[in-house]
């Protein structure tokens, strides 16, 4: 992804906070982890992937806490709120829909 | 529970800041590190691992500025930081920033000040109940020349008794009592008021302490009370809590002290200092006259009343009255209003208006030359500012640091403006005591809000002005090009002359305002009063009826207390006058009939100024005799029966014919012979002379007082101890009140005008001087930017004495265009204060000449440096200086 535009930074937001569903980490494990489930299809920037994080932690959809990471150095590790689950599961939907409605339209010969 | 985590964030965002940056480095620096790590693990060396990191990473600063700018507060950061450097930005240069707010201190608080004025005296209602509904009331004399009319008891009680549109109507006059001094206290004469016992009912307020009268007090039958007011309370009595009910001796007489008016109080007048019953104080009989116009009456509408209605209604109650008494001329004819408010202040609202507007031309005028100099700091740091957009500096984010600057300049000059205000309202306060309503003088919320809004208002202005004379800027050819260049400069330039001709304008309308109320005062002062006013002083003596309650008495003493005083080394001369010396009031008429003349019209109203003098009074205070003689000695109490006219009484009613020899029936019915005509003099400076009657002191039995006129060489003042010694050697408890210098009187009643007259040719004054910096300025600036074209001119062979002219009229255009905007700008506005001025015509050709004369000498003047140094460029130099 190059600079992101406006539809793709929702579904930035969209792809952060299911990738924190199951567990608390860090940027940089967020990043790998979401070019790993896409199949390495998705290489998040660290350009967007930093101020998205900034901006969901403000808006408290997520929560930060400094902790020892993997390599023993400290490092930020981002977590879900309660607020954050239910608004992923209404990102899923929409995005679920948003897709749908692309797909019939492009699928149309 | 999503509001408590963004609650949390921005507590945190706010308090922590500076942790949360340091966090933001680590966690970027951590995402970093682990790049190179896998860039390692993937082969590379450690350098390449490195670089190949960096490259996929960005720009850390954009990447940390666009982290940072997701935060919340973002806006008081950046507001902080613009305060930050702005204040840096302003403290390297102090010399600017102190003239600036200097500058600004004086326009604000000016404006401040007269603000305040305006709004505590002209605009804030009165102090008491439902204050719309009070109005002062009026009779209108019959010939039509006094609409608004002092009020005769007579009429006032019909009118009591018959209206149906007041709620309540009351009657006040003016009196004056001797208080006697208590445990070594000198006594004092004191300025007093009565009035009805109904008064303050209508007003709507009580007596800080104690009671008002009440209508047993208030008649000629009951005990004498008194009421002091809050200043003699704490002056004369300590603000003794238990001073109800003592007893106090007014005119020799004990009076039970029952209340203490609020601080605030000071109707009739703020020189009042107590108040007593009227209808106790004024004989019954004289306050049922209807033709002698004493007295003044206020009331208070009846809810759903229009002013009209009761107008009319009043005046067919006193139209009555008058049809009714056809015989006497001086019954009024009908009545008229006023509201209570106008009629304190109405007279002060021009004059204060005035020296408002001046205010605000003085703010503008302050305004421009700031913007000038914002301008001319703003070209100076061109460079400064093509780093910055470079940089990446937004314009927004410029102009906003911009505005910073000129608002911390304008937040600083409004704060000590703010100071220069209260000083100057406390010192208007103490000059202009006299003034109506001045106790009412306050700083309040709202003046507060206003001066804020000026410094806001001024802080965009000149921010807007220095901002917009940067537009079009392009950072490259400023960066690029040499430091003189002239062209960049250009718009600038014009730009600054545009705001300097302004200024020029504003400055010339102040000059020419200013130099029409001061010759207008000079004009008034230069007036004959038509007596001597060197080394003439007058002091006024009150005897108490009590103690002297026959006429033989008080003669007794005037006459013992006139040869002492002129047994007295120094006194050339000294006499008596009651009531007033000349322009020291109007002091009351009489009517009279010219008994050799055909009798006047029926209702035709005859009367002149009347005055009781003893013998020597026109040659001690140098009133010249112009025909007959003056009184006889013969002239004793109970045997009085000669009578000395003005000139302008003989003008009116003996015009073509001697005066001298003929009779006047005057005074109740009496016949006086005149025996001689005397100069005019002025009740007061500016007003033309009235017809004067001077009867001899004792001509009438209840006179029990006078002013004591003396003459000397020189050195006057100097008597005033020696006879007050006198005085109360002849009788302790006597008090001697208003001493003052003939000088000081005249000045007394020209007070407001030479304090207009001086406020505001300070005010021209300090423009005149901030337009000559502001030339000053400009012409400096422009010598400066066009230093290598004057260079090259000289060494092409230029006379310097052409470069010298060539400057100086390219620095006086601005101040030539000024002025001939503001001569056309001053003719129009100048009708404005017409009513200010005394023999002065608005449009003077005088005054107009003389300020355009000291505008252009000054300009001259200010440009006269600048043009000197630029003749005086050595060409090389100035060509190697780039």
């Amino acid at each position: 992804m190059g600079k992101p535009s406006d539809l793709v930074q929702g579904t930035l937001d969209l792809l952060i906070l299911k990738t924190l569903l199951p567990d608390a980490m860090h940027g940089w494990a967020i990043a790998k982890r979401i070019q790993q489930l896409s199949g390495e299809v998705l290489q998040v920037q660290q350009g967007s992937l930093y101020p998205a994080l900034h901006r969901l932690e403000q808006q408290g959809w997520i929560k930060a806490k400094w902790a020892e990471s993997e390599t023993g150095r400290q490092a930020k590790f981002y977590a879900l709120t309660t607020a954050g689950r239910t608004q992923l599961e209404k990102e899923t939907a929409n995005w679920n829909r948003l897709s749908a409605a692309i797909n019939l339209v492009v699928s149309e010969a | 529970m999503r509001w408590f985590e963004q609650l949390r964030m921005r507590i945190l965002m706010l308090f922590s800041r500076h942790r949360a940056a340091t966090h933001l480095n680590d966690e970027l620096a951590f995402h970093l590190d682990r790049q190179i790590a896998e860039n390692i693990a993937a082969g590379m060396t450690a350098e390449e691992a490195r670089y190949a990191a960096l490259r996929t990473f960005g720009n850390p600063a954009l990447l940390r500025d666009e982290s940072r700018a997701t935060w919340s507060w973002n806006w008081l950061e950046s507001l902080l930081q613009d305060t930050r450097y702005g204040v840096r930005a302003l403290r390297r240069t102090p010399g600017f920033t102190l003239v600036a707010i200097l500058v600004i201190a004086l326009g604000i608080g000016a404006n401040v000040a007269l603000f305040t004025v305006v709004r505590s005296v002209l605009l804030k209602p009165l102090p008491y109940a439902d204050p719309a509904r009070l109005i002062r009331l009026y009779e209108v004399s019959p010939d039509g020349k006094f609409p608004f009319n002092n009020n005769a008891p007579g009429i006032y009680s019909e009118w009591k008794k018959q209206n149906q549109s007041f709620t309540d109507i009351a009657i006040y006059g003016y009196a004056g009592y001797n208080l006697s001094g208590e445990g070594g206290q000198l006594p004092e004469n004191l300025r007093a008021a009565t009035f009805s016992a109904n008064f303050l009912p209508t007003l709507g307020i009580q007596p800080a302490l104690g009671r008002n009268f009440t209508a047993v007090d208030d008649q000629p039958s009951g005990n004498p009370t008194v009421i002091l007011s809050w200043g003699l309370w704490k002056r004369r009595f300590g603000g003794d809590p238990h001073i109800l009910n003592q007893t106090v001796l007014l005119d020799t007489r004990p009076y039970t002290v029952v209340g203490v008016m609020p601080a605030w109080f000071s109707l009739p007048d703020p020189a009042i200092q107590l108040w007593t019953p009227i209808y106790y104080k004024e004989p019954a009989s004289f306050m049922q006259v209807i033709d002698s116009h004493d007295f003044h009456v206020i009331g208070r509408l009846k809810p759903g009343v229009s002013p009209n209605q009761a107008v009319n209604e009043l005046s067919i109650i006193t139209r009555r009255i008058h049809n009714a008494n056809l015989s006497n001329p001086f019954v009024s004819v009908g009545a008229n209003i006023r509201p209570l408010l106008e009629s304190l202040v109405g007279d002060l609202k021009t004059p204060l208006y005035v020296l408002l507007a001046a205010t605000g031309c003085l703010l503008l005028i302050a305004c421009l030359n700031t913007a000038n100099l914002l301008v001319a700091r703003a070209a100076a740091r061109r460079k400064e500012l093509a780093i910055r957009t470079a940089m990446g500096g937004t314009r927004l984010r410029l102009l906003r640091q911009h505005l910073a600057e000129s608002l911390l300049l304008s937040l600083a000059g409004g704060a000590l403006g703010f100071l220069f205000a209260f000083a100057a309202l406390q010192w208007f306060i103490t000059t202009r005591h006299d003034m109506a309503r001045s106790e009412a003088i306050a700083i309040d919320w709202v003046v507060a809000a206003f001066s804020l809004l000026l410094v806001f208002a001024f802080a965009s202005f000149a921010g807007f002005i220095s901002a917009f004379s940067l537009r079009g800027e392009q950072p490259l050819t400023t960066l690029q090009e040499s430091s003189r260049g002239s062209s960049a400069g250009h718009a600038r330039t014009r730009l600054r002359a545009a705001l300097l001709t302004i200024e020029v304008s504003l400055t010339v309308v102040l000059l020419i305002g200013a130099g029409l109320l001061i010759k207008s005062y000079s004009r008034l002062r230069s007036t004959d009063i038509g007596c001597l006013t060197q080394n003439v002083l007058k002091l006024d003596i009150n005897l108490p009826p009590a103690r002297y309650p026959k006429a033989a008495e008080v003669a007794n003493f005037l006459e013992t207390l006139l040869a002492r005083v002129k047994d007295i080394p120094g006194i050339r001369a000294a006499a008596f006058i009651s009531p007033v010396v000349p322009g020291d009031g109007y002091g009351g008429d009489s009517s009279f009939a010219i008994v050799e003349h055909p009798a006047a019209a029926q209702g035709k109203m005859q009367y002149a100024v009347h005055r009781w003098c003893g013998l020597g009074y026109f040659t001690t205070i140098g009133i010249p005799i112009l025909r007959g003689h003056t009184f006889t000695s013969d002239q004793q109490p109970g045997h009085t029966t000669q009578v000395i006219v003005s000139q302008a009484f003989v003008h009116r009613y003996f015009s073509g014919e001697d005066p001298i020899g003929k009779h006047l029936n005057t005074l109740g019915k009496r016949t006086f012979e005149i025996i001689g005509v005397v100069g005019d003099t002025r009740v007061q400076l500016g007003a033309p002379p009235e017809p004067m009657m001077y009867f001899p002191l004792y001509a009438v039995d209840d006179v029990n007082g006078a002013a004591l006129v003396i003459r000397s060489d020189s050195n006057i003042t100097q008597f005033a101890s020696p006879i007050q010694r006198i005085v109360s050697g002849m009788d302790r408890d006597l008090p001697v009140s208003q001493i003052l210098t003939m000088d000081q009187v005249i000045g007394r009643s020209t007070l407001d005008n030479s304090f207009n007259a001086t406020l505001l040719a300070a005010f021209a004054g300090l423009s005149l001087l901030l337009g000559a910096v502001g030339l000053f300025g400009v012409l400096s600036y422009v010598v400066a930017q066009r230093t290598s074209e004057i260079g090259i001119r000289i060494a092409l062979g230029a006379q310097r004495t052409q470069v010298l002219k060539k400057v100086l009229v390219d620095g006086l255009r601005p101040a030539l265009i000024g002025l001939a905007l503001g001569l056309p700008a001053s003719a129009a506005t100048v009708d404005l204060i017409k009513s200010m001025l005394y023999e002065t015509a608005p449009i003077d050709p005088a005054v107009f000449a003389m300020v355009a004369i000291t505008l252009l000498c000054v300009a001259v003047i200010a440009c006269m440096l600048p043009a000197w140094r630029a003749s005086r460029l050595d060409p090389m130099q100035a060509l190697r200086t780039e």
